[in-house]
Order: C-alpha cells, then sequence, then structure tokens
C-alpha cells in the first residue's frame, strides 16, 4: 500500500494552506465552473487572455486538498504562458495523472511541470486522481469559452 | 439471549478478511452494508439447485423458483407489516421505487401548478425526479425546512401542505441520521388531502417498519442496504392506488394481453415487473429479512442507539470542539448515522488518512447537495454503524482520525 507521504507532501500541503491566486477576476474575464459531482468539491477559474497569453488567472471553490493545491499550482504555472503553451502543461499534466496519452504532446513546446511534479503522487491513489484534474478541466472549460479572437 | 455484535459479525465473511495486514473497520453501511453468510449461502443454494425462470414455464424446476420468489415477497411485505403481498413491487432499488410513482402516478395525476411538498433533508432519489415532474409538466415543489438540530422544522407544516398533491418525504435522512415523526407526516399529508409518500431506504434496514402504523400511502427501501444483495428493493403501496396507476416499463410479464392494436396489464404487483427480474436477488433480499428477523429489529434498533450514544460520546470526549457531530444529539430522534467535521481538513483528506487503517467512511455530499449547502459545506465524512459494528469499531474510528491531525499539522 502506497503511503499517505507520497500523497500529502508538503509543497501540496503549503498550497492547500496558503493558496496562489486566490479570488476573482471581472469581466472581462472569462469564467468557467467545474464540479466533481462524486464528492461535491467545486471550483471556479477565471482567466483574463490577452493577444493569445494568459495574463491573470483567478481560482475560487472550496474542496480537498488535493483539488485546491493542484488549482494554486496549476494558476502559477499558466500565468504569463501563450495558450499553445498552456495546452501543452495541460496535456503534460494530464499525462502524468495518466488521464491522457503523452504521446499527443507537441514536441515544438516545451512543457516544465515545475512544482506540480509533487502532485506524481495521487496516481498511487487512483480515487484522487479526479481531485487533481478538477481545475485542469475547468481551465480548458475557460479556455473554450475565450472570444474568438 | 443478548444482542452482541462481535458473534454477529461472524456471520458476516468480509470481516475475516485482513487488508495491508489490519481488519477492517466497515462504518459506511448507510451506503451500503456488508452481506452474512446467510444471504450468501440461499442465493449460492438457489443458484447452484433452484434457478428456473419464474411465472412463465410449467415444469417442477420453474413452479420451485416462482414459489421461492414470491415466498421472499411474501417475507418483505411481513417485514413491514404491509397488508398484502400483493403490494410489494420489487424494484432495482429504493431510487427506482420513488421514480416508479413519481413517473407513473405523477404522470397520471399531476398537472401544471400542482404542489409537492419535499423536505431539506432529502437525497437526490426523492429531488431529482420531482424535477423532473417540474421540469415536463410544471409543478411546484415547497420544501419543509430544518431546524438548528438537524430535524424538521414542523412549524408551517400545515401552510406548506395548502393544496398540495403530494408529500415525499424521508423516514431518516442518511447525512444527519434524523428519524422523522412518520406518523405525524402522514397524518399530516392526509388532512391536507396529499398522498404520503415514505422514503424508507435508510429506515427499514434499522428499525422495525410498519407501514400500516405509519398511515403511509408507498414506501421505498433498498435491499443492499439491510444486508440483502444490491439490485433489487421495493416499492410498497396502497392496493387502490398501485392498481389505479398506469404501468411503468413495458414489456414480458406486465401484461394480461398482447394485440396488435394494444395491449391490457397484468394484475399488480405484475403490472410494475416488465421482463425478467432479479431473481437472485429477490431471494437474497428474503433470505436477508429473514436474518434481520431472527435478529429481531427492536434489538438491531437498541444496539444502534447505544452505539450512536457510544459514539458520539467517544468522539466528542476525545475531541471536544475539534469535532462537530450534524444532527440531534438525542439518540431517540436518530440513528447510528454521524455525518460529522473534523478540524477543518477536508473529508475527502479525512477519509484518505482513515483508510491507512482499512477505516471506511464515506466523504462527500452524499447524493444531498441541497443539505450540504444548508450545512454551508460542500462535503461531510459520515461515519455509518450497523447491527455488525461495536465499541472497538468507533474506537477505531476516533484513534484513526489522530492521523489527520499528524498530517495536517493540528
Amino acid at each position: 500500500m502506497p503511503g499517505l507521504e507520497d500523497l500529502y507532501r508538503e509543497i501540496i500541503l503549503d498550497h492547500y494552506r496558503t493558496p496562489r491566486n486566490r479570488g476573482e477576476l471581472p469581466p472581462p474575464a472569462v469564467r468557467a465552473e467545474g464540479h466533481n459531482p462524486l464528492c461535491g468539491d467545486e471550483i471556479q477559474v477565471y482567466l483574463d487572455v490577452e493577444n493569445g497569453i494568459v495574463t491573470d488567472i483567478k481560482v475560487g471553490g472550496q474542496g480537498c486538498s488535493i483539488s485546491q493545491s493542484s488549482a494554486s499550482m496549476m494558476s502559477q504555472a499558466v500565468k504569463g504562458k501563450t495558450l499553445a503553451e498552456v495546452r501543452a502543461l495541460v496535456r503534460r499534466f494530464k499525462g502524468m495523472m495518466s488521464v491522457e496519452d503523452a504521446e499527443g504532446d507537441d514536441a515544438t513546446v516545451e512543457v516544465k511541470l515545475g512544482d506540480l511534479e509533487a502532485l506524481q503522487g495521487v496516481v498511487k491513489f487512483p480515487v484522487r486522481i479526479k481531485c487533481a484534474t478538477l481545475a485542469w478541466n475547468t481551465l480548458l472549460q475557460a479556455m473554450s469559452e475565450l472570444p474568438v479572437a | 439471549m443478548g444482542f452482541d455484535a462481535a458473534t454477529i459479525r461472524k456471520d458476516f465473511p468480509i470481516f475475516d478478511r485482513v487488508l495491508d495486514g489490519q481488519p477492517i473497520v466497515y462504518l459506511d453501511s448507510a451506503n451500503t452494508s456488508q452481506k452474512p453468510r446467510q444471504v450468501i449461502d440461499a442465493m449460492t443454494s438457489f443458484l447452484e439447485n433452484s434457478y428456473a425462470p419464474i411465472n412463465r414455464s410449467a415444469y417442477k424446476l420453474a413452479a420451485e423458483a416462482t414459489d421461492a420468489f414470491e415466498g421472499a415477497r411474501k417475507k418483505v411485505a411481513r417485514f413491514i407489516n404491509a397488508p398484502s403481498a400483493d403490494e410489494v413491487v420489487f424494484t432495482k432499488n429504493a431510487t427506482e421505487a420513488l421514480n416508479l410513482v413519481a413517473y407513473t402516478w405523477g404522470r397520471a395525476n399531476l398537472q401544471r401548478g400542482d404542489v409537492v411538498v419535499l423536505t431539506h433533508m432529502e437525497h437526490h432519489a426523492n429531488i431529482v425526479p420531482w424535477h423532473m415532474l417540474a421540469a415536463e409538466r410544471g409543478i411546484v415543489l415547497r420544501w419543509v425546512p430544518l431546524t438548528a438540530d438537524g430535524q424538521l422544522d414542523l412549524t408551517d407544516l400545515a401552510t406548506l401542505l395548502r393544496d398540495a398533491k403530494v408529500f415525499s418525504f424521508t423516514a431518516m435522512s442518511n447525512v444527519l441520521g434524523t428519524i422523522t415523526p412518520v406518523k405525524l407526516l402522514c397524518d399530516a399529508a392526509h388532512a391536507a388531502g396529499a398522498l404520503a409518500i415514505v422514503d424508507a431506504c435508510q429506515y427499514v434496514p434499522h428499525n422495525v417498519t410498519d407501514v400500516q402504523a405509519w398511515g403511509a400511502d408507498f414506501i421505498a427501501f433498498s435491499s443492499h442496504k439491510m444486508c440483502g444483495p444490491s439490485g433489487v428493493g421495493a416499492l410498497w403501496g396502497r392496493m387502490a392506488l398501485l392498481d389505479a396507476m398506469p404501468p411503468f416499463l413495458g414489456g414480458g410479464n406486465m401484461i394480461a394481453d398482447v394485440r396488435l392494436d394494444g395491449f391490457t396489464c397484468a394484475p399488480v404487483p405484475a403490472k410494475f415487473e416488465a421482463g425478467t427480474p432479479p431473481i437472485v436477488e429477490v431471494i437474497g433480499m428474503g433470505a436477508a429479512v429473514d436474518y434481520l428477523d431472527a435478529l429481531g429489529m427492536t434489538n438491531v434498533r437498541q444496539h444502534e442507539m447505544q452505539m450512536a450514544t457510544y459514539a458520539m460520546h467517544t468522539l466528542t470526549s476525545r475531541y471536544g470542539d475539534d469535532i462537530t457531530i450534524h444532527g440531534p444529539r438525542n439518540v431517540e430522534v436518530r440513528g447510528a448515522t454521524l455525518s460529522f467535521a473534523f478540524r477543518g481538513v477536508h473529508p475527502h483528506d479525512l477519509s484518505q488518512v482513515l483508510d491507512q487503517r482499512n477505516v471506511c467512511v464515506r466523504a462527500g455530499h452524499h447524493c444531498a447537495k441541497p443539505l450540504m449547502r444548508l450545512l454551508n459545506c460542500t462535503a461531510t465524512a459520515r461515519a455509518s454503524f450497523y447491527l455488525y459494528n461495536d465499541e472497538s469499531d468507533a474506537d477505531a474510528l476516533a484513534d484513526a482520525l489522530e492521523g489527520a491531525s499528524d498530517i495536517f499539522g493540528f
């Protein structure tokens, strides 16, 4: 049985206790809402994009340490990135969560997971994968609602 | 002979299992219960010796299977003191039973503007079917609120029930453990001219159930929460109501005659049991009823009151204000289903930590999201005790909670 130390790494608990980019953004920021229907976790992602670059992102909602820390780290990781870089990052992250095949990676875009690597242990606890990916799916939804440039 | 959970536990093979070197502390029976050897053996024996179609073949084996199937119906009817076994309709579960009523009786009798009264402590199975009717034909839903300690607030009940056609409510909350005053609620519904529908899926497994004493019109419950297999449940209804209702699913078994230009229905209960039913599961449900009858539901209830008292005392004396137990404290009006919040640790994280000690609790919204919003949370952790749990299980829960403090740093 994998130990809890694989799941609750210090950096995860740090993001859980002190979430980054918490809050809301006024319009024209795009807002998307995600639910985990199994456990009731809720997340809101606010996304400001200018000239194809994520200029600001805020996260709201409530949930467990995994969903909240993942959202916090995600917000840090995507800020200042181009939409293409964000898409590549989402693919890489979901690949790490064994949700998506990493084969689909765009080789021309460099992806660094950084702090997000700490969430690798989640894969050993399959019921928690949905917690870790909630924010990311909500981010994708927000991106799909961006006005076409 | 006294009621001894430790002895009863020996009837349940799953508790022989050692998982990661530790025994299983199963505190999720409000979700689904474990199965005793007696139920497993009855189902196995039926499969090995007596399995055959029911109600449609003339040979000896089929007649024997039909007798066993209908015998189970009689057992279930007796268990809830139904006036007639023909009033017991086997469904997939309590959810399907409630949907059946909303779909058939509801569509035949409810028009735009008609009022259906529910309560704030319903789970989704007694909310969504009515929402679906509201979307389809514009019925209006009213909600009985809760008191601060998680009981129904009946102050304005008569006003809420005015001109209502249906009052559908739970007999025991799957989140708060609250047992509602079912007879009083049925009487209030009838005084207002409304039908009384009781979601009894949390109640029947833990208490003496008497549909006649309640004066209910319909009740719904599931086998899998009462030591029986999953895949089968029951709807009980008054014969006059069932008889007048249109059928639910169409197909074999539910018809008296089928012509090119139409069909006529079989009598109740076959009218509501289209297709081959879950035969083995019904046999298992009958065996579960035998098992519970032998223990005595008064004894089961007594044991669970003691468990609720012990668990609440153990948790609060150990953790004080760090633990919040939702629902009433008075065990006269609650079962041994305890939802709680612990030191701000998210229920999902709590359940993960408890799982390290094989302590199985539910974490989540318990299919009762409106109630969660009322409690001002998105989820709770829930420990639910049953006839095979004893003090050692409550102690194990209390011990395992320490692990949450270790990780989340309190």
